[in-house]
């Protein structure tokens, strides 16, 4: 093949460097230009600032407008595909209400109605009867859950068992929220320990975590008839969740914020429960506190719960 | 923590202030409250510290259930002088008959109130019921007579933990408020879960078991039951 000088083709090599180094300037400029606006907001870090508090400041968050619209975009959701008008409200916690919940286990007796009440209440799927309280009939002598049977199925109480029902502690230390690998799982200020269901990924992570296994993952699309669903709802507690997010107890908060007691209480024929505000001194629950045999649920891991069991005698 | 010394001095001097309106508004109140007493009777003050706190909301008690052929009225069901069938007030008979303190069974009542059942421990008819009072009414173990509706107090003389516990809201059902400064509460009587006859709690069949996929239900096809 003969090559003719006069029909090559331009070399790139022979071209000036001009473009090449001016695109390279342009884009050095603008990475250092982005950068520094990227680390603008390091320069207000002052001194007594926490990283918690500084964050906070420099985090974006939602305006109450941009949350109506979620809640409005939501309940539209479920008028399409369920056919039933919700209201999804938000609740916050109370200035000065730190939740306490306790349960009397010499007078439970394991009927089961709290968990029923807490299904209805918290539109949990039907199929599978979930609900955020698993109801143990235990062996006399000792708390041994190895022993204990949630799944039972004959007439209540038996007379060599007692009954212990077990739902989320609501732990100040808490382990789930710890292992949350990306926040969606937090502790309100009122103590109560809820799960963002449009940020949660589905890890499982929490529930490894917790030692009371007390949440729960939705493997499938709750199923719940039209006519059953609690058209009272909270973002963060009873709203119908979708497939494969983790939910768990919140004390009903869309309830107990408002001042009202949890649905599980209310159920509770032989009053076992005892529900209020650890902050009041005159409030019930400061009342058993005080003056019965209380404890938590395994304490030795520290998980500091919200949740206590106590004793008539 | 440095700071808070700074500003201690700002903060005693406002502490003062605070204190000394405090006690000149204090001693306005207390002299209006001295020029109204003459004028308002006990049930206006009452009043007027309720318009106050109004806030506080009420915890009521819900009326007891019936017990089964013993209140008030009485299902007929043997024979009588005038064959009458139906209800009759209590002094309907027991006003022509004296009282047999000795009942403490069930099986004695073999001409009227046949079939009840009767288990609470070693008392008898009369412990509770009061027979000078034809038996309308119930009698506490200092002889005081109380109506039906304040049964409360008369199982509270032997369950005094029960109703301190009761009293504290820590025995017995409830719906409601949590709070009280936002809503009221209702609360079952003794009489929602215990028959004062057969106070023993009733055994019966839990609601169903959840489908818990770490404890499947002991081949009993326990879930299913769907009662």
């Amino acid at each position: 093949m003969t090559t003719n000088p006069a029909t090559h083709l331009p070399v790139l090599d022979n071209q000036p460097n001009s473009r090449r180094g001016f695109m390279k300037a342009c884009g050095a400029t603008l990475g250092l230009a982005a950068w520094a606006t990227a680390l603008k907001p390091l320069t207000e870090w002052a001194a007594d600032m926490n990283v918690d508090e500084f964050l906070q400041k420099h985090y974006r968050e939602l305006k109450p407008d941009e949350k109506q619209a979620i809640f409005r975009r939501l309940e539209a959701d479920c008028k399409a595909e369920h056919g039933v008008d919700v209201k999804i409200a938000d609740p916050q916690p109370n200035d000065g209400v730190q939740f306490a919940y306790a349960l009397n286990l010499s007078i439970c007796i394991g009927c089961r109605k709290c968990a029923e009440a807490c299904s209805i209440e918290n539109n949990h799927d039907r199929k599978t009867n979930n609900s955020y309280i698993r109801v143990f009939e235990m062996e006399m002598g000792g708390i041994d859950f190895e022993k204990g049977d949630a799944t039972y199925d004959h007439p209540v109480p038996q007379p060599d068992k007692f009954y212990m029902p077990v739902q989320c502690q609501q732990c100040e230390n808490a382990p789930c929220v710890k292992a949350c690998p990306i926040e969606a799982t937090w502790q309100e200020k009122d103590g109560i320990v809820v799960v963002d269901y449009n940020w949660c990924i589905g890890c499982r992570y929490c529930e490894a975590a917790c030692p009371y296994h007390a949440r729960r993952f939705n493997w499938e699309k709750p199923t719940i008839p039209a006519e059953e669903i609690n058209p009272n709802q909270g973002y963060l507690s009873n709203r119908i969740r979708p497939q494969g997010v983790m939910e768990k107890c919140t004390f009903c908060l869309h309830r107990t914020r408002e001042g009202r007691m949890p649905a599980c209480l209310e159920a509770c024929p032989t009053g076992a429960r005892v529900f209020g505000n650890i902050l009041d001194p005159q409030s019930e629950i400061r009342w058993v506190i005080e003056n019965k045999r209380t404890f938590v649920l395994k304490e030795e891991l520290g998980t500091k719960p919200r949740f206590y069991y106590f004793f008539d005698e | 923590m440095k700071t808070m010394g700074k500003h201690g001095l700002s903060r005693r001097l406002s502490c003062l202030i605070v204190v000394a309106l405090l006690c000149g508004c204090g001693k306005m109140s207390s002299s209006t409250t001295l020029t109204q007493e003459p004028a308002g009777s006990d049930a206006t003050l009452a009043e007027s510290t309720e318009t106050e706190t109004a806030v506080q909301h009420t915890a009521t008690i819900r009326k007891p259930p019936p017990v089964l052929g013993a209140v008030f009225r009485v299902e007929v069901t043997g024979t009588n002088a005038t064959s009458y069938e139906g209800h009759l007030q209590c002094a309907a008979c027991h006003s022509l008959r004296s009282s047999n303190p000795d009942n403490s069974k069930s099986s004695h009542l073999d001409e009227f109130h046949q079939g009840l059942r009767f288990s609470h421990g070693q008392l008898s008819c009369v412990s509770c019921h009061n027979p000078g009072d034809n038996y309308s009414s119930l009698r506490l173990a200092d002889g005081k007579t109380i109506p039906f509706e304040e049964s409360i107090t008369l199982c509270a003389q032997c369950h005094g933990p029960q109703y301190r516990d009761y009293e504290r809201g820590a025995h017995g059902g409830m719906t409601g408020y949590w709070d009280l400064k936002r809503g009221d509460r209702v609360r079952n009587h003794c009489q929602h879960c215990h028959d004062p006859h057969v106070p023993n709690y009733p055994k019966f069949y839990p609601a169903a078991a959840p489908q818990d996929r770490f404890q499947p239900s002991h081949g009993k096809e326990g879930a299913s039951h769907d009662h």
